[in-house]
């Protein structure tokens, strides 16, 4: 396996005021070239393991653990070096470009900004570079474009605009919070056609947020599922997909209509996820696991343990006490 | 292009409006008690043969509507009739004593701008510490501080006690005058300034929860750049807006200022004539004070489409 691009190591992140942490020992990676998922419903900290990636962590949070990007460590990182990191080797797409782009700045603004005021590249030199990015993604008349305006654009053309602002310092690592959440259903597949091209063209680490099982199948190289701002499932999508073993992504499973093959009946994980209010002594999903023990699960975390010996750090692991109690439910659910 | 068009369009709605105002303008003075005949004639009691001349002639004895038609055609040609007071045309002594006002008002814009910007900025991005505790107190006790007070306690402290600044008068020269109008602007800018305050100051924190912010901030963009091309450009919409209204008001509260600090203007020129019933002049004070509000919230109006490109597209339609 390749060096990786992101590294993070237990990283741990509380907020003033909650009885949780809202990310707890979370450890993931994504090489070079990899495309990576990280799947949870919302609240169970997916966002903020990426924003961590950026050193974008809300005022006043208390972490510990290492966020690594290129070998550089970023938790640590002064400003000046922050912004540097994140003007070349890490950039995000945003959930709503219609939200994340500036409504009164013209689009070659938006695409310029981080060449000409971080890098010091002239005007010509980063809007030469904006038309190329523009064409990359696949909006006709470039130079046009970029005399235009967030609201003359459609969702879905804005969101590639997006994209292009964030392959604009040519990053190795890219984040993608939610990038088709906010579009409409045709739109969302154009999106996660580029986004796939982009990323095998250009050999990007792509961390994909999602909180859709079924599209991380069938996008990612790798998935980590997250509850409550614990990693509870790591593995390759297909094994996560033929043989998950962690209560909560069978759950999941069972509750997600499959992209392929007949309908199946949909049964969706009972209860809610718990807050940032409520702390958990055992296993977060332990009230809403059907698995669950009294005395056990509500005691004692479980550790992420790897299933197979030898692949260090990226091999199929559940974080389970009763791992080896619990049938895999892949043949029933997936025929 | 039918940006043109636009402003064609607001110009002309610019122009009605002036219309209409000179109308009210001109009917409610007759409308408010006291008969300028009997200004005129101050101290004597004429025959009846000597009064009805003096109405014929300055006009009392035409119809009204023929009076206001008479007074319209003048004043669009630039004559808006006579002082009885100064015996001298109402333009000449509107003229000579409008630069001294608008320096006044150009010195307290340039105050609110800055303070009630700056102060605004400072609280927002300071939010809940204690120098934004200490702007919100200054905000809610400079709401409330009418500028005759303002006149008051800034004349006995800076003025009398200190001896800062000279409490009288208009000065001669630039500097001297300069030195005059501090403590006169700062009276009347009070109350707006405090306005101004609050409203950048909720604009920006507005726009700094904004997520475009973050975005900015997440692609290395340094915390000054984003500060000003997003939250602080961002914010200037509000901002503008209401400097617009407040400034273009402030005619009217030189009224109170002027008189308070003995000074010759066109605010302390409107408080002698209303008393003394030189309606020629009150008249053309009125119209000049309300052009002045139509003019400068037209200017907004047409420059609002640079601030906010998504109001460009509706500017045609909806006005």
């Amino acid at each position: 396996m390749n060096a990786s691009l992101l590294e993070v190591d237990g990283l741990t992140v509380e907020l003033p005021g909650t009885a949780r942490p809202v990310l707890d020992a979370v450890t993931l990676r994504v090489a070079a070239g990899e495309v990576v998922g990280l799947v949870g419903e919302s609240g169970s900290g997916k966002s903020v393991t990426a924003r961590a990636a950026l050193g974008l962590l809300p005022p006043g949070a208390r972490r510990a653990g290492r966020v690594l990007v290129g070998g550089e460590d970023v938790l640590g990182a002064g400003q000046g070096r922050l912004r540097a990191l994140r003007a070349a080797e890490v950039s995000m797409v945003f959930q709503d470009p219609r939200a994340g782009i500036n409504p009164v700045r013209r689009i070659g603004d938006f695409l310029t900004e981080p060449l000409r005021l971080t890098r010091r590249w002239n005007r010509r030199r980063a809007e030469e570079r904006a038309v190329e990015l523009l064409a990359a993604v696949g909006l006709p008349e470039p130079e046009r474009q970029l005399r235009r305006y967030p609201h003359q654009l459609s969702g879905g053309m804005l969101q590639r605009v997006m994209i292009a602002g964030a392959l604009a310092g040519e990053p190795r690592l890219l984040l993608c919070d939610e990038p088709t959440t906010a579009l409409d259903v045709s739109t969302q597949a154009e999106i996660l056609a580029l986004l796939g091209r982009l990323q095998r063209e250009r050999g990007l680490g792509l961390l994909l947020i999602t909180h859709d099982v079924e599209l991380a199948a069938a996008t990612c190289d790798r998935v980590y599922v997250m509850y409550a701002g614990r990693i509870v499932e790591r593995a390759t999508a297909a094994e996560l997909f033929g043989r998950p073993r962690h209560p909560y992504t069978i759950g999941l499973l069972g509750s997600t209509p499959p992209l392929t093959g007949p309908p199946a009946r949909l049964r969706p994980v009972p209860g809610t996820p718990i807050g940032l209010d409520e702390a958990a002594p055992g296993c977060a999903f332990a009230v809403r696991c059907a698995f669950a023990q009294a005395g056990r699960c509500d005691q004692e975390v479980p550790a992420l343990l790897p299933l197979v010996d030898g692949a260090d750090g990226a091999g199929h692991a559940a974080a389970c006490v009763r791992l080896a109690e619990i049938p895999s439910p892949a043949e029933e659910v997936r025929p | 292009m039918s940006l043109a068009l636009a402003v064609l369009r607001r110009l002309a709605g610019t122009a009605v409006t002036l219309l209409v105002t000179s109308f009210l303008v001109y009917s409610s003075l007759y409308l408010a008690p006291g008969d300028p005949v009997s200004f005129l004639v101050r101290g004597r009691s004429p025959s009846p043969a000597e009064l009805a001349s003096i109405r014929r002639q300055f006009g009392f004895d035409q119809p009204f509507l023929l009076r206001y038609w008479h007074w319209l055609d003048a004043v669009l040609h630039g004559d808006f009739g006579r002082s009885y007071l100064f015996h001298q045309s109402v333009g000449a002594v509107i003229w000579s004593r409008l630069p001294s006002s608008l320096l006044l008002v150009a010195v307290a814009t340039v105050l609110i701008a800055v303070v009630g910007i700056g102060a605004g900025a400072l609280g927002a991005l300071r939010r809940g510490t204690r120098t934004d505790g200490a702007v919100l107190l200054l905000v809610t006790v400079g709401a409330a501080v009418p500028s005759f007070a303002a006149a008051i306690v800034l004349r006995s402290v800076l003025g009398v006690k200190l001896g800062w600044f000279p409490t009288i008068g208009n000065g001669s020269g630039l500097l001297d005058r300069l030195r005059h109008v501090v403590l006169p602007a700062i009276a009347l800018s009070v109350t707006f300034m405090a306005l101004v305050t609050r409203v950048t100051r909720s604009a920006m924190l507005d726009q700094l929860g904004r997520e475009h912010v973050e975005v900015a901030l997440s692609r290395g963009t340094p915390r000054f750049a984003v500060l000003r091309r997003h939250v602080f450009r961002n914010a200037l919409g509000p901002i503008v807006t209401v400097s617009g209204l407040l400034v273009s008001g402030m005619l009217v509260s030189t009224a109170i200022v002027e008189t308070a600090f003995g000074m010759s203007g066109i605010g302390s020129l409107l408080v002698q004539c209303v008393d003394e019933l030189d309606f020629q002049v009150v008249q053309a004070l009125v119209l000049l004070v309300v052009a002045a509000f139509v003019v400068v919230n037209t200017l907004v109006d047409l420059v609002y489409p640079l601030i906010d490109p998504r109001v460009a597209r509706r500017a045609g339609g909806v006005r």
